[in-house]
């Protein structure tokens, strides 16, 4: 069990309670928002090391999000997550500070590393 | 009006509907070609018929006049001569008494001087009032012969004065009598009879100095020859022409002769005596002259109005074929960005879909992966290894969703029109890939040879991909099971790469072979919508490249694509 402190935001249910789930049996721990709002609330709250972030969500979306977290923790890591290929959003993402992006369905192992890649950026 | 006219009838020239049918271009171009004909013909027309008419008169009137002036002039010459002779006999008789005349070393006196003064008289002798010839002078014995029953006699005892018409008398000599009657006033009558020899007629008609083919004779009024005619009879002969109306001014009329010549026909009748003067003259002769100049005229006519023809059939020609081509054109790339917005929507769609796919997809790959998770974290139990299986098979099944669910999400987003440099064996791969499941299926080899040198182009991706599909999906149709495409692509040269894809399927006859890029040709009946290749064609076009087909029936096809390393600027602009 390691200390990171990570945040999953994204609006579908199912998706993200069995991801975090299935990240907790790697050893990282994370807390869930459903929602940009939400997700932002926590942040403000608990500071994270890394933030993975939903692009399409009902609300904010995943861009706007990422600009406010960057406003006011300039150092908490964003790792972006697509439903489509590389969009023009995600490389706007990416311009706007995200350290990467990764595209819907995801493979697990490839997660771990790029949060675990975040993480230590983060901490540097 | 004739503006409204106009509208009516080329109302194509202003008009543009979408489908004119070929037979709409052939009838605007026969009206066009109509009018104009009309507009310019009609005052060549005019002004030739004009200058037809005008030369025809001015030539007849060239032709008659003379004509008509020597008439006149040997009429005249014919009445004086006669009036004289007739003058002369009146004076015999009216400046000799009875006794003098009768006295025949008088009378022979008398006429001696009158031949030596006039010539043309034969004889001359006095008769009676009982008709008995008194006395005679000249070649002949009349002597005391009785005139009391003749006409001439009675037209003289009551008229006083009588001419003949030419007759031959006992002489066997063409001549004409002249009798003039003279009454005292103690109521004595006695007449003076001379005769006059009409060879003189003809020397004055020779001296009208006529043309060869021409003619000229006296005539009285029955139409009987009074002197000889060289070409219609000689002397108390009918003339075969017929009479013309009594006229005694000169008149010229057109007449055919009995040997069917068109000829002029001159003519003047005498005012106190029964002759007519009549000339003739052949009008062909005369005319010669018009005739030539009238087939200059008809010629100059006939090459203006050939010229007219050619010109305006062939300008209107090229500007309604023009047109038609412009036409053509316009509705082929109306139709074009028709299909192409509908693969755009399609494109779309499939975006749409894809995306939305794809978020149950991420849960089902969660839950799987987190199964995968607690099977492994799970002690030995029966049927472990078979969940293991399960679960994989889950996760691979995801892993296929997921790439088809991508290459449809780079499809859309490639309708957009794009120019950019890339990869012609990328998109050829890229492409191909969308039918090796299908070509796996039917066992057709899909084999690639790809010049790993090729040069970059700059191109649009999503149209390049359009056309290669279109045509991979025309070779996948045209081969059987088990048959085999085969696609290259090369360094055409410095500023041109090519590729071809060859199938050996059914290939296409000659008479397919022409028509396979025109739209709506389709040889899948029913099944293709006759586009395809059309819009691949279209397409080429827009991106500077060519494209050309060989093939042979049962042998197979090669469509040939040779694209230009830079895009012309044409399709930058489109892409914009």
């Amino acid at each position: 069990m390691n200390d990171w402190k990570i945040l999953l935001v994204d609006d579908e249910e199912e998706f993200v309670s069995t991801l975090a789930e299935r990240l907790s049996l790697r050893g990282i721990e994370c807390r869930v928002a459903k929602d940009g709002e939400a997700g932002l609330a926590m942040i403000d709250q608990d500071q994270p090391d890394v933030v993975v972030l939903d692009m399409f969500m009902p609300g904010l979306k995943g861009n706007e999000v990422l600009r406010r977290i960057k406003e006011r923790h300039p150092r908490v890591q964003v790792i972006l997550l697509t439903g489509q290929g590389a969009t023009k959003d995600a490389m706007e993402g990416m311009r706007l500070g995200a350290v990467d992006y990764m595209i819907k369905p995801l493979s697990i192992d490839e997660l771990t590393a790029k949060i675990g890649e975040a993480v230590k950026a983060a901490r540097k | 009006m004739l503006g409204d006219i106009f509208r009516r009838h080329f109302r194509d020239l202003h008009t543009s509907e979408d489908a004119i049918s070929p037979e709409r271009y052939n009838v605007l171009k026969r009206k066009i070609v109509g009018l104009m004909a009309l507009v310019t013909l009609l005052p060549l027309l005019f002004m030739s018929a004009i200058n037809f008419m005008e030369f025809q008169s001015t030539m007849a009137r060239e032709v008659q006049n003379p004509l008509r002036v020597i008439l006149g002039k040997t009429r005249n010459t014919i009445e004086l001569f006669l009036a004289e002779r007739a003058s002369t006999v009146a004076f015999v008789a009216q400046a000799y008494s009875y006794q003098e005349l009768a006295d025949e070393r008088a009378l022979g006196r008398i006429f001696r001087v009158i031949r030596k003064e006039f010539d043309g008289f034969v004889d001359m002798g006095l008769v009676d009032s009982k008709g008995r010839m008194v006395n005679y002078v000249g070649p002949y014995d009349f002597k005391d012969r009785d005139y009391s029953g003749q006409d001439w006699f009675a037209q003289v005892m009551t008229s006083g004065k009588y001419i003949s018409d030419v007759f031959m008398g006992f002489r066997k000599l063409p001549h004409v009598v002249i009798a003039m009657q003279h009454t005292t006033e103690d109521g004595e009558t006695w007449v003076v009879r001379a005769t006059l020899d009409t060879r003189v007629f003809d020397r004055i008609i020779a001296a009208m100095s006529l043309e060869p083919g021409s003619d000229a004779f006296l005539l009285n009024r029955k139409g009987i020859l009074q002197t000889s005619s060289a070409l219609y009879g000689n002397v108390l002969e009918p003339c075969p022409l017929r009479l013309p109306p009594i006229s005694f001014e000169p008149q010229v009329v057109a007449a055919k002769d009995p040997s069917g010549q068109d000829i002029y026909m001159s003519y003047a009748y005498f005012p106190n005596t029964d002759f007519v003067l009549m000339a003739t003259k052949p009008r062909l002769g005369a005319v010669s002259a018009w005739y030539t100049l009238r087939g200059d005229l008809l010629l100059i006519f006939v090459v203006g109005v050939a010229a007219i023809f050619m010109v305006t059939s062939k300008v209107t020609g090229m500007l309604v074929n023009r047109m038609r081509e412009s036409e053509e054109r316009r509705s082929l790339a109306f139709r074009q960005v028709e299909h192409a917005q509908k693969l755009s929507s399609i494109g779309r769609l499939a975006a749409g879909v894809a995306h939305e796919i794809n978020n149950p997809l991420a849960i089902i790959n969660e839950k799987a992966g987190l199964m995968k998770d607690l099977l492994a974290l799970q002690e030995e139990f029966k049927g472990k290894a078979r969940f293991s299986i399960q679960v994989e098979a889950i996760l691979r099944a995801v892993e296929r969703c997921r790439g088809i669910t991508h290459r449809m999400l780079g499809f859309a987003r490639r309708m957009d029109v794009k120019i950019e440099a890339l990869s012609l064996n990328e998109v050829i791969r890229e492409t191909s890939g969308f039918l090796v499941r299908e070509a796996e299926h039917r066992n057709v080899e899909l084999a690639l040879e790809l010049d790993e040198n090729l040069a970059r182009i700059e191109s649009d991706r999503g149209q390049l991909q359009q056309v290669i599909l279109n045509i991979l999906n025309n070779a996948l149709a045209a081969v059987p099971d088990k048959g085999r495409i085969l696609v290259k692509s090369w360094n055409e040269s410095h500023e041109s790469v090519g590729f071809s894809i060859t199938d050996n399927g059914c290939g296409m006859s000659q008479d397919t072979l022409k028509c396979i890029f025109e739209p709506f040709f389709t040889t899948k009946r029913g099944k293709g919508t006759g586009l395809g290749l059309s819009i691949t064609y279209g397409i080429i076009k827009r991106l500077g490249g060519e494209v050309s087909v060989q093939s042979k029936e049962n042998d197979g096809s090669t469509f040939s694509v040779v694209l230009p390393v830079m895009a012309p600027p044409s399709a930058a602009v489109e892409a914009q």
